[in-house]
C-alpha cells in the first residue's frame, strides 16, 4: 500500500486542505448535542436565562441583594450598572424594555465586561440566593439557607430593613459562614437557584420572561442550523477533494501501468499472464481508487470524531469517562472474537466454494464423458461432499455473524443506561446538568461509532492493500529488453539477411536452455523453414528476430547488424510477423489491414488480401472491407483470422517475413495457393516460416529441424529426409509412403 | 468444450459497482417475473413454515422491545429533570431513585430479551437458508446430469456455473439477512411512528415531513449522478475493451510499433474514466451528508419544537429525548426498506434463473420398458437417419449404414461435415429427427440410456480429466473395477511407462487445469480409461491431434490395443488408421457422400480423392463441434 505512496504527492495541498475540512466536519458535527444541552439546561431548566447576572435589576432589589456582599463588592458590580430614573436622559430608550422604570428607578447592565468576571458574578449569584432565601421567609428548598443561628426575623418584619442595621462587620462575618454552607452546593446549583432569581426580578420588571425564553430556545435551534449546515458544507466539500483525488490517483496509476506494460517484453508477459495484468490495470487500480475515497473521508475522520467526541464528553463530565472506556474496550474485543472465530473459516470457505466451483465446472466440460461411462452418480456424489461442506461451513460463519449486531446493539445500549445510572447520581449531587447528560449519551455513540469506523477499515485495507501490491509489482518490473543508450543504424540499402550466431536461450527460471546453440542464416530471396515437434523450441527461435526474447549467449544479426545495437522500433520496422493465431483488433478489415500502414491505399489492401488469399471471403460479405470486426475477432473464423493477418503483414512490405505456424487453420488448397502466391509477391524479401506440416514447407529453400532446443537438421527436403532421423519421423507420421518416395 | 470456447465468454459481466456508491445506483437487475417466481420461492420456502414464522415473531418482538428503550429511558430523563427542578425550587421530593433503578433494570431485561430474540432468529433462519440453498445446489447439480446436451448448445458453462454460486449466494444471502431485516425494519417504522405520535402529534408530523424532503433530494442527486455513473461504466468498459486487446494483441501491436498509438489511445479514453469517475463518486458521496444534513435539520426542528412545548409543559425533557431517538431511528429503517426492496428484485432475477434453469426439459425420458439381457456384440446399424441440431436446419439428410461387429470404421470429412454428430447420435445424446439407429438388432431408444452407453467407450480429442489423481482417472472408466484391471488397462494404454516417472505416480494428483501431465499422457490417460471400460463399441474422435509426432506413436501403439475386437467408430486423422478401416464414411456438409474401404474410394476418385490427395489434412477442429 505504502509502496503507491508517491501517487498522492501531488496532492499534498489537498489532503491537507481536505483534513483541515474535516475538522471542520467534526467540530461542527460535535456541537449539535452541546446545543442541544443548552436548549434542555439553558432554554427550559433555566427558562432562557443563560447568567445569574440579571440583565436590569431594581434599585431596591440591588439594595437588599447588596446587603449579601462587601461594600467593595457591591461597587465593583455598580461600576458595571447605569441607574436609570425618570429624569435619565436615555429613560424613554428603556422604558419600553423594563416598564417597571415607571414606578422606581432601575440598575440597567451597561458594560458587558462583567460576564468575564467569573469571581464578581459568583458573588452576585451567592448574593442573589441569600437574598431570595431571606425574602421567602428562610426556606430556599433547602435548609442550609436558613438565616445564621442567633438571627430571628421576627413575624411580620421586614427583614431587609433589619438587616440594614446590623454593623457591616457583623454582616459580613454572617456571610463568609454562608458561603461555606453554599459553596457545598457547587457552582452549578448556585447558577441555576439564582438564575430563578434573576426571572423573578425579570418578572417584577414587567419584562416579558416568555420571549426571553423563546428566543433562546430559537436562537440556539438556529446556532445548530448553522453548525448542521457547515458540517454538511465541509463533507460535500471533502467528498468533493477525495474523489478528485482518487479518481486523479487512479488515473495517473492507469496510464503508469498501461505505459510499463506497453512496453513489457514477452517473457514479462509470460511471468504475469495475460489476464493477470488486464486485472492489475483495471480492477486494481478501481479498488484502489474506491479505498483512497474511504482513506479520505473515514480512515482520516474516524480519530477526529473519536478524539473530538472524547474532549467534548471530558468537558461535560470527567468522571464518566470510564463508561466509554469500557465500551470501546468491550466492542474491540467482541469484534476480535467474532473476526478470530470467523475469519479462518472466511479464508476456507473460499476455497470450499472454489472446489464446488471445480467440481461443477468439470462436470460441465466432461458432459459426454459422465454420460459415455455412465458416471453420474459419481459426479452427483462429488459435488454433494462439496456442497455439504460449503453449505455447513457457511452455516457456522453465519451463525457466529449473525450474533454481531444484537450484541453490538446490547452493548450499546448498555451503555446508555450506564450513563444514566452513573449521571443520574452525579445530578442528584449537582455535579451535572440534566442536558449534558444526554448530550454525553451522544457523545458516547459518537466515539464509539468512530472505533466501529476505524475497525470496518481494517477489513478493507487489507483487500486494497493485495491490490495497491499487484499494481506495485507491474511498476517496478524493469523490462528485460530495451533501447541501446547508443542506437546503431542498419544500412541504408537493407538486405534482410537474418543470422542466428551460436544461440541460445533459456526462459527465466527454467533450468534448461529451450535453444542450444543455433546457427544459421536465412538469406533475402529464400525461404527458411522451421519445424519440429512441440516444445522443440521453433516458435521461440522465430520470436528472438523481433525481439520479443533476447538472446541469453550468442547474437541474433540482420545484416550484420546486432540487433540489441539498433533501437526496438527501427528493427520491427523491417519485419513482417504473423503470429499463430490471427490477432485481430476490433474497428473493421480495413482498420486491421491499415494498422501495418496507415496510408495504404484501397488498391494496395486489395492486392494485400488477394495474395492472402482473403478476396474471396471478404468480398462475400455485404460491408466488403467494412465489415466490423468484434473484440477479439469473434466473428471471423480462424482460417480467416489468419489470412488477415498475413495480408496486414504483407501491407507493411517488409524486408523480413516471419510466420509463425501461421497457416495452421487454412486447409490445403488454400494453404498451397497463398504459400504459392506469397513467393511469387515478396521477391527478395526472406522468408522464415515455421510449420508443422511437412507439406507447408517441403519447398523451402532451406529447412531447420529442431529437436528439445538443438538444430539436428539443415537443409532441403530431399537431403534432409535422407540424413534427419527426426525429420524423418515427422515425415512418417504425416505422409503416405507413396508421398514419401 | 475446450477451455477456450468461445461461448464461455459471453458470460455477462456481473457488475459488482465500481463506483460502490449506495445499492440504488446499481445492480439493477429486474426479474423477469417478479411475482411467479415469489411464488415459487415462497413455495420452496413453505417446508420451513412453522421456523419461519417463529422467526418472524421474534424479529418483530425484538424489534419491538428496541423500540420501548427511548421512551422509557425518557421517563428516567423527566424523572431525573422534574427532581432537580424540585430540587432547585425547594419543593417535593428530589430524585426518585428506587424508581430510576428499577426503570433501568426494565430497561436492561428489555435489551437482553430483544438482542436474545434477535440473536435466536438469526439462528434458526440461518439453518433454514443453509437448508434451502443446499437443496438448490443439489437440485442444479441433478438436473445438470438429466439435461439434453442440446441444452448446453445454447448455455455456456459460465451461465450454470454462475446459477450455482452467484444466483444461489444472492438468495442465501437474502434469506439470511434481508428478509428478517424486512421484518424488522416494517416493525421498527410502524413501531416509531406510532410511539412519535404518543410522544408529540406536532413534532411527528414535522419528523415525517423531512421524508419527502430528504427522498426528493436523494432523487435530484441520482439523477444527476446516474449518467456520470453511466459514462463512468461505459468507458470503464472502454479502457477493460482497449486494455484486453492491446494485451491480448501484444505480440501484433510491438511488431508493427503500435505502442505509442495505443498509449495515446489509451490516455484518450482514460482521461474521459477521469472526469465521470470523479463525478459519480462525488455525487455519491453527497448522498450520505445530504441525508445527514436533512437528518439534523429534522434534530434541530425537533430540538426547537421539543424545547418549545417543554417549555409549555406540554411533553416533558424525557420525551424530546426519546423522540430524537426515534427520529434517528426511523429514518434509517426507511431507507433500509428501499434499500431491501431492490435486493429483493435481484434475488427474485437470481431466483428466476434457477428456476429456470430446474424447469428446462429434461431428456427425453426413458422408454418405461427397456429391453434388457441383451447379448451385446457390437452390431450397429443406422437407417434412413435424419438430423438436425435445430430442426429447421437438418445436417444429416439421410444415412444408412450397416457396421458388423468387430468392424473398424472410420468417418472423414471437412470441419464442420457433421463427423462427430455421427457419434452424439450413437450414443443417443441427442435424439434422431426420424430413423432410426440399432444396436445389436434394437432400437437403442428401447434401451435405458445408462444401458446403451454401458456398451461404449469414448476417446476424445478435448482429453477430460479431473482433479483426482492419475489412478482415479483411470478408474474413471469403470468405478467398480479392481486393482488389478486398472493395472491392465494403464499398462495397455502405455500409461504404466510414464507414471513411473512421475514425482508421485499414480498418486499425482491432476491439479485443476490438468497442466501438470504433458498432452499426449493425458490422452493415454484417457486411453486407459477407455480400456478399462471394455466397451463394445469404441469411438475415438481426433485422439491424436494436437500431440507431436513422438507421442503420437505411443498413442497410435495404445490406440491399436484397445480397438482389437471391437467395434470402433474413428473420426479420423491418421491416414494408417483410415486405410486399414474397414469402412470409410466420408461425410460432406452434414451428408455421408462416398463410402467404402480405401482402395475402393480411391478408384472411385471422388470427393474422398480429392482429400486424400490434399494430404488429408484438417488439424483445425471447430471445438463447437464436439460439444
Amino acid at each position: 500500500m505504502l509502496k503507491l505512496i508517491g501517487y498522492l504527492k501531488p496532492y499534498t495541498v489537498f489532503i491537507l486542505v481536505a483534513i483541515a475540512l474535516l475538522f471542520v466536519q467534526a467540530l461542527s458535527e460535535l456541537a449539535l448535542p452541546d446545543y442541544m444541552s443548552r436548549i434542555v439546561n439553558v432554554g427550559i431548566q433555566q427558562a432562557g436565562i443563560e447568567d445569574a447576572l440579571p440583565q436590569a435589576i431594581s434599585q431596591e432589589t440591588f439594595d437588599h441583594v447588596s446587603l449579601f456582599m462587601s461594600r467593595e463588592n457591591k461597587e465593583a458590580i455598580l461600576g458595571y450598572y447605569e441607574l436609570i430614573t425618570k429624569d435619565s436622559s436615555n429613560y424613554q430608550d428603556y422604558l419600553k424594555s423594563y416598564p417597571a422604570l415607571e414606578t422606581e428607578p432601575v440598575y440597567v447592565l451597561v458594560n458587558d465586561d462583567i460576564g468575564k468576571n467569573e469571581e464578581l458574578k459568583l458573588t452576585f449569584g451567592k448574593a442573589l440566593m441569600a437574598y431570595s432565601g431571606i425574602k421567602s421567609g428562610g426556606a430556599l428548598g433547602n435548609e442550609n439557607f436558613a438565616p445564621p443561628s442567633g438571627f430571628t426575623i421576627p413575624e411580620g418584619a421586614d427583614p431587609f430593613k433589619m438587616m440594614q442595621l446590623i454593623p457591616e462587620s457583623v454582616r459580613l462575618q454572617m456571610l463568609t459562614e454562608m458561603d461555606k454552607m453554599v459553596d457545598v452546593l457547587g457552582e452549578s446549583m448556585i447558577k441555576q437557584s439564582s438564575v430563578l432569581v434573576v426571572k423573578e426580578e425579570y418578572q417584577k420588571l414587567g419584562m416579558d420572561t416568555d420571549r426571553i425564553q423563546s428566543r433562546y430556545v430559537f436562537r440556539t435551534g438556529l446556532m445548530m442550523v448553522l453548525m448542521a449546515l457547515l458540517s454538511t458544507a465541509a463533507t460535500i466539500l471533502v467528498a468533493f477533494i477525495a474523489s478528485k483525488i482518487a479518481a486523479a490517483v487512479a488515473r495517473n496509476l492507469r496510464k503508469d501501468v498501461f505505459t510499463k506494460i506497453e512496453n513489457f517484453s514477452n517473457v514479462e508477459f509470460a511471468k504475469f499472464s495475460t489476464a493477470s495484468l488486464i486485472t492489475r490495470t483495471t480492477n486494481d487500480i478501481t479498488q484502489i481508487q474506491l479505498v483512497i475515497v474511504m482513506i479520505i473521508r473515514m480512515v482520516f475522520y474516524a480519530p477526529i470524531m473519536g478524539v473530538g467526541g472524547v474532549i467534548r464528553a471530558l468537558e461535560k463530565s470527567v468522571s464518566m469517562s470510564w463508561i466509554i472506556g469500557l465500551a470501546v474496550i468491550i466492542l474491540l474485543g467482541m469484534i476480535g472474537i467474532v473476526f478470530a472465530i470467523a475469519l479462518p473459516k472466511f479464508k476456507k470457505i473460499q476455497k470450499l466454494i472454489d472446489r464446488l466451483n471445480l467440481v461443477t465446472r468439470e462436470n460441465l466440460s466432461g458432459l459426454m464423458v459422465v454420460r459415455a461411462f455412465n458416471t453420474q452418480k459419481f459426479e452427483e456424489k462429488r459435488f454433494r461432499e462439496a456442497n455439504e461442506d460449503v453449505t455447513k461451513t457457511n452455516l457456522f460463519v453465519n451463525r457466529v455473524m449473525v450474533s454481531m449486531m444484537p450484541i453490538m446493539m446490547l452493548v450499546m445500549n448498555g451503555i446508555v443506561l450506564l450513563i444514566v445510572w452513573v449521571g443520574a447520581k452525579q445530578i442528584a449531587e449537582s455535579s451535572l446538568q440534566v442536558g449534558d447528560m444526554m448530550a454525553y449519551i451522544q457523545y458516547a455513540m459518537q466515539i464509539i461509532i468512530s472505533f466501529l469506523m476505524l475497525t470496518m477499515i481494517f477489513i478493507f485495507i487489507p483487500r486494497a492493500s493485495v491490490s495497491a501490491n499487484r499494481v506495485h509489482e507491474v511498476l517496478k518490473v524493469d523490462p528485460e529488453i530495451t533501447d541501446p543508450d547508443n542506437p546503431k543504424q542498419f544500412p541504408k540499402d537493407f538486405k534482410g539477411e537474418v543470422e542466428f550466431r551460436n544461440v541460445c536461450y533459456r526462459f527465466p527460471g527454467a533450468e534448461e536452455n529451450i535453444l542450444n546453440h543455433i546457427s544459421f542464416t536465412a538469406k533475402p530471396g529464400e525461404t527458411t523453414a522451421i519445424i519440429g515437434s512441440t516444445g522443440s523450441g521453433k516458435s521461440t527461435l522465430l520470436n528472438m528476430i523481433p525481439r520479443f526474447y533476447d538472446v541469453c549467449d550468442g547474437q541474433v544479426l540482420l545484416d550484420g547488424v546486432d540487433i540489441r545495437a539498433v533501437k526496438q522500433h527501427d528493427l520491427r520496422d523491417h519485419i513482417g510477423y504473423v503470429p499463430q493465431k490471427g490477432v485481430l483488433f476490433s474497428g473493421t478489415i480495413e482498420s486491421n489491414l491499415k494498422y501495418a500502414d496507415d496510408d495504404a491505399t484501397l488498391e494496395e489492401i486489395k492486392k494485400a488480401a488477394e495474395i492472402a488469399q482473403a478476396t474471396e471471403f471478404i468480398e462475400t460479405k455485404e460491408e466488403k472491407y467494412q465489415t466490423p470486426i468484434s473484440q477479439g475477432g469473434i466473428n471471423v473464423s480462424g482460417g480467416q483470422k489468419q489470412r488477415l493477418s498475413i495480408a496486414r503483414a504483407l501491407l507493411k512490405r517488409p524486408e523480413i517475413f516471419l510466420f509463425d505456424d501461421s497457416f495452421s487453420a487454412l486447409d490445403f488448397k488454400t494453404d498451397a495457393a497463398l504459400r504459392r502466391k506469397l513467393k511469387q509477391e515478396t521477391g527478395d524479401s526472406t522468408l522464415i516460416i515455421v510449420g508443422q506440416r511437412i507439406a507447408t514447407i517441403k519447398n523451402a529453400e532451406q529447412i531447420l529441424v529442431l529437436d528439445e532446443g538443438k538444430l539436428v537438421g539443415k537443409g532441403r527436403h530431399d537431403e534432409l529426409m535422407k540424413s534427419c532421423q527426426t525429420y524423418q519421423e515427422i515425415a512418417r507420421s504425416q505422409l503416405s509412403e507413396e508421398e514419401l518416395s | 468444450m475446450t477451455q477456450d470456447n468461445p461461448k464461455t465468454r459471453r458470460q455477462p459481466p456481473r457488475h459488482g459497482g465500481p463506483g460502490g456508491g449506495p445499492g440504488i445506483m446499481t445492480g439493477e437487475e429486474k426479474p423477469k417475473n417478479f411475482k411467479a417466481t415469489l411464488r415459487k420461492l415462497v413455495k420452496e420456502l413453505s417446508q420451513y413454515k412453522v421456523r419461519i414464522i417463529i422467526v418472524f415473531i421474534f424479529a418483530a418482538l425484538s424489534a419491538f422491545f428496541m423500540i420501548l428503550g427511548p421512551k422509557v429511558l425518557g421517563n428516567i430523563t423527566t424523572e431525573l429533570f422534574e427532581g432537580l427542578m424540585n430540587k432547585i425550587r425547594g419543593t417535593g421530593e428530589g430524585i426518585n431513585f428506587d424508581s430510576i433503578k428499577q426503570t433501568i433494570l426494565f430497561l436492561l431485561g428489555l435489551y437482553v430479551s430483544s438482542t436474545l430474540l434477535a440473536y435466536t432468529q438469526g439462528w434458526i433462519m440461518s439453518g433454514v437458508s443453509a437448508k434451502i440453498t443446499y437443496r438448490l445446489r443439489e437440485q442444479i447439480s441433478l438436473k445438470i446430469n438429466n439435461l439434453p446436451l442440446k441444452y448446453f448448445d445454447k448455455t455456456s458453462q459460465g451461465e450454470v456455473l454462475s446459477r450455482v454460486t452467484n444466483d444461489v449466494d444472492t438468495i442465501s444471502r437474502t434469506l439470511n439477512q434481508s428478509l428478517t431485516q424486512m421484518i424488522t425494519s416494517l416493525t421498527t417504522v410502524i413501531g416509531v411512528i406510532f410511539m412519535m405520535f404518543s410522544i408529540s402529534w406536532q413534532m411527528t408530523l414535522v419528523a415525517l415531513l423531512i421524508l419527502p424532503l430528504s427522498a426528493s433530494l436523494i432523487a435530484l442527486v441520482v439523477k444527476q449522478s446516474q449518467k456520470y455513473f453511466k459514462k463512468q461504466q461505459d468507458y470503464l468498459g472502454h479502457v477493460n475493451g482497449h486494455v484486453e486487446e492491446m494485451y491480448g494483441g501484444h505480440v501484433v501491436v510491438k511488431a508493427f510499433n503500435g505502442e505509442e498509438d495505443s498509449i495515446k489511445k489509451f490516455n484518450g479514453i482514460n482521461d474521459v474514466l477521469y472526469d465521470s469517475a470523479w463525478k459519480s463518486q462525488f455525487l455519491s458521496g453527497m448522498m450520505m451528508p445530504i441525508m445527514m444534513f436533512v437528518g439534523n435539520i429534522g434534530y434541530v426542528l425537533i430540538s426547537i419544537l421539543g424545547g418549545w412545548f417543554a417549555v409549555k409543559r406540554i411533553i416533558t425533557v424525557g420525551d424530546i429525548q426519546a423522540f430524537i431517538q426515534y427520529v434517528r431511528q426511523f429514518t434509517q429503517p426507511v431507507a433500509q426498506i428501499a434499500n431491501i426492496m431492490n435486493i429483493f428484485q435481484q434475488t427474485a432475477a437470481a431466483a428466476e434463473r434457477v428456476f429456470e434453469f430446474l424447469e428446462e426439459d429434461e431428456e427425453i425420458a426413458e422408454t418405461p420398458n427397456p429391453v434388457k439381457n441383451v447379448e451385446h456384440n457390437g452390431n450397429v446399424e443406422f437407417k434412413h437417419v435424419q438430423f438436425g441440431y435445430d430442426p429447421e436446419k437438418i445436417i444429416i439428410k439421410d444415412f444408412s449404414c450397416k457396421v458388423n461387429k468387430g468392424h473398424n470404421i472410420a468417418i472423414v470429412g471437412p470441419t464442420g461435415a457433421g463427423k462427430t454428430t455421427m457419434v452424439k447420435l450413437l450414443m443417443r445424446f441427442y435424439d434422431v429427427n426420424s430413423g432410426e439407429i440399432l444396436l445389436d438388432g434394437h432400437n437403442i431408444k428401447d434401451f435405458s440410456r445408462y444401458d446403451l452407453r454401458e456398451n461404449f467407450g469414448m476417446v476424445l480429442q478435448d482429453t477430460w480429466l479431473y482433479n483426482g489423481t492419475i489412478w482415479d482417472n483411470i478408474k474413471y472408466g469403470r468405478l467398480d473395477a479392481t486393482d488389478e484391471e486398472v493395472m491392465a488397462a494403464a499398462k495397455a494404454a502405455h500409461v504404466d511407462a510414464f507414471v513411473l516417472m512421475l514425482p508421485d505416480g499414480y498418486s499425482l494428483m491432476l491439479n485443476e487445469e490438468t497442466t501438470n501431465v504433458s498432452q499426449g499422457q493425458k490422452q493415454l490417460i484417457t486411453i486407459a480409461r477407455a480400456i478399462l471400460a471394455d466397451p463394445k463399441v469404441l469411438i475415438l474422435d481426433e485422439a491424436t491431434s494436437s500431440v507431436d509426432t513422438r507421442t503420437e506413436v505411443q498413442i497410435q501403439k495404445a490406440m491399436t490395443n484397445l480397438m482389437k475386437n471391437r467395434t470402433s467408430f474413428v473420426i479420423a486423422h491418421r491416414l494408417s488408421t483410415i486405410r486399414d478401416a474397414d469402412l470409410i464414411l466420408v461425410m460432406n456438409e452434414g451428408d455421408i457422400v462416398e463410402q467404402g474401404n480405401h482402395q475402393e474410394l480411391l478408384e472411385r476418385d471422388g470427393f474422398y480423392a480429392e482429400l486424400y490427395k490434399s494430404q488429408f489434412e484438417e488439424d483445425f477442429v471447430e471445438t463447437e463441434e464436439l460439444i
